[in-house]
């Protein structure tokens, strides 16, 4: 492989970062503002997808308006895994994987098929080219990188509202969020529906990107933004002892951005595509799995000190 | 007011780990009563603050605060009219959030929460003053995390929280019993100043027989669900631990067993 091939498919990397970024923030906002892992976001990602291909192919809609939509859906299907959640007890996992299942079938509804290609359909990046003439790839980052700061300052402002600040309290600690008088059963509706209208922004932006919407689209999206989070959290305590919102959200989409590099590397160096999910799994699982190992050793290597004291003594 | 009419509470009903927790309590407490709460080892102490809190449905009975029946109303609106402090320091505060973050959830408490800015300026002021009254050095620390702070801090935060809206009733769960005797003094004396300037009405559970004795106007000790012993006015007053043993001994036929207890 030549070096200008490597480079070339690492700045490609760049733009599917930022825009899969917007959904790794989608599920930063419920697995650690809320603690709940929400299986939603992989049927929300293509509902987001298939509204915004739709719009644009079979009613002609602005690239740009159609996100409004996509957003829209977004946000009903994760108050729906919330509803399911907190006013009927069921399970945050199963309630997302129903939700999930449940829009599957309603995705093809709205796409009549299970792929609609967006051929010679004007996307927000393809617009974007024209009028600057920049290639595809710079277009994509720049126009990714407007949505992501746009969706960064608007979330940061939103958790430091009243309403916001609730839903981190819920989040963090309910019986204290109960106690100071907050409906924590909205919060987390509030919470997931946020969250989603997130993935389902960044799965109709994809699909404007990659040039088609596909029911399967959002496979895998729950892992590929866990890795992105995990990935954004090293780097943000490598550069921060502790780092405000904004360096957290920014550093969800540095996360998403090295995690495309990695794939982007690992799939040069010959990995085949069809085992890219289980290598995203097993990165995903090493990450999660790190922080129980590392306490571990902490108290192995703790006792075994403590063990050579008495030696000593 | 408080008023609590045959309440009564089974954990686990018809199953063999069936608890019946509490057992037809009635009890009224008067604007500005302090009644302190003493028993064994799963006596219903707990329950009965968190059925008056509403964590948990009740099985019979009613409970009404202010003339306002409260029975069916969710804890989180129930909220509105209760201050809380529990005996874990790490349950009445969100540790990630900022000391000023935690002071501005306690200050919206029963009000309506919208997209204005959580923490005004002028709300800051307020809390830097307040934190000052505290004497922990925590008003130069308003953008810390709680979770940085020791035990007490905590504790004396979760007070601070509690009545920054004058709750029409503010309940205590052994709220010192998880601090070093120095800081627990210190958090007590806190709660004694703060339900006096706000003549707060009150129950609080204690492991400790003195300070049961020795604060508030009226004691009430339970066992197995029951209330079995109230004493009020000098009478409470001139109780010795020894006294209350006895009557424990007498009123229940066992011995009075917890193993957080403190009779000296
Ligand atoms: N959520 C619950 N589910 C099941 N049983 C419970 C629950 N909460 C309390 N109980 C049971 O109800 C009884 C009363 O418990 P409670 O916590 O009110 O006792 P307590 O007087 O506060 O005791 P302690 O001094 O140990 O705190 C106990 O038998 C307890 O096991
Ligand atoms: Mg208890």
């Amino acid at each position: 492989m030549s070096l200008s091939a490597l480079s070339m498919a690492l700045y490609s990397a760049i733009p599917q970062g930022i825009i899969w970024g917007i959904m790794a923030l989608g599920v930063y906002l419920s697995f650690r503002l809320l603690n709940i892992a929400d299986m939603s976001c992989e049927g929300t990602f293509a509902s987001g997808a298939a509204i915004s291909a739709i719009l644009m192919v079979n009613h002609g809609f602005n690239p740009y308006l159609t996100l409004i939509f996509s957003i829209l859906i977004g946000f009903i299907g994760g108050m729906i895994t919330g509803i399911m959640h907190t006013k009927f007890k069921i399970p945050a996992i199963l309630a997302g994987i129903l939700t999930q299942l449940g829009l599957y079938s309603i995705n093809l509804h709205i796409m009549g098929a299970s792929n609609v290609p967006l051929l010679r359909i004007d996307t927000v990046f393809n617009t974007f080219a024209a009028l600057t003439g920049l290639d595809n790839t710079t277009s994509t980052i720049i126009v990714g990188l407007g949505f992501a700061m746009i969706v960064v300052a608007l979330i940061y402002a939103f958790f430091g509202t009243e309403i916001g600040s609730a839903i981190r309290a819920t989040g963090c600690n309910p019986s204290m969020a109960k106690a100071q008088g907050i409906d924590t059963d909205n919060m987390i509706i509030i919470g997931l529906g946020l969250s989603n209208a997130l993935i389902a922004l960044s799965g109709a932006l994809v699909s404007q990107s990659q040039g088609y919407a596909d029911v399967k689209i959002g496979q895998g999206a729950i892992v590929i933004g866990l890795a992105a989070i995990i990935i954004g959290e090293v780097l943000l305590s490598a550069v921060f002892k502790r780092g405000n919102f904004v360096a957290k959200f920014s550093f969800v989409f540095l996360g998403s951005i090295f995690y495309r590099i990695i794939v982007s590397l690992v799939l040069q160096m010959g990995l085949n595509t069809d085992d890219l999910k289980l290598f995203s799994a097993i990165l995903v699982m090493i990450a999660l799995a790190t922080p129980a190992y590392l306490e571990h050793q902490r108290t192995r290597s703790a006792y075994n000190a403590s063990l050579k004291g008495d030696h000593h003594a | 007011m408080l008023r609590i009419e045959h309440l009564s509470k089974t954990f686990n009903g018809h199953t063999i780990n069936e608890r019946k927790a509490l057992n037809d309590i009635n009890l009224t407490l008067n604007d500005g009563d302090f009644v302190t709460v003493i028993g064994g080892n799963g006596a219903g102490k707990s329950t009965l603050l968190n059925m008056i809190a509403g964590v948990y449905p009740m099985d019979s009975g009613k409970i009404i605060l202010d003339d306002i029946d409260i029975s069916l109303m969710p804890q989180s609106k129930r909220a509105r009219y209760i201050g809380r402090v529990f005996q874990d320091p790490m349950m009445g505060t969100a540790a990630d959030m900022q000391i000023e973050e935690n002071l501005a959830l306690a200050r919206r408490r029963g009000s309506k929460r919208g997209l204005a800015w959580e923490v005004s300026e002028a709300e800051r002021q307020q809390y830097r003053q307040l934190l000052r009254s505290l004497d922990l050095h925590l008003e130069d620390r308003l953008t810390q995390q709680v979770g940085l702070l020791s035990g007490g801090q905590r504790q004396a935060l979760t007070l601070l929280m509690a009545t920054l809206i004058k709750p029409s009733l503010l309940l205590l769960d052994e709220h010192t019993a998880a601090l070093d005797p120095k800081t627990a003094a210190k958090v007590l004396e806190l709660t004694e100043s703060l339900v006096k300037t706000h003549h707060l009405t009150t129950l609080m559970i204690t492991h400790n027989m003195k300070d049961a004795i020795r604060l508030g106007n009226r004691l009430i000790m339970m066992h197995e669900g029951r209330i079995i012993f109230e004493a009020d006015g000098p009478t409470k007053s001139n109780l010795t631990v020894e006294a209350l043993l006895e009557k424990f001994e007498s009123a229940s036929g066992q011995q009075l067993s917890n193993d957080r207890m403190l009779l000296v």
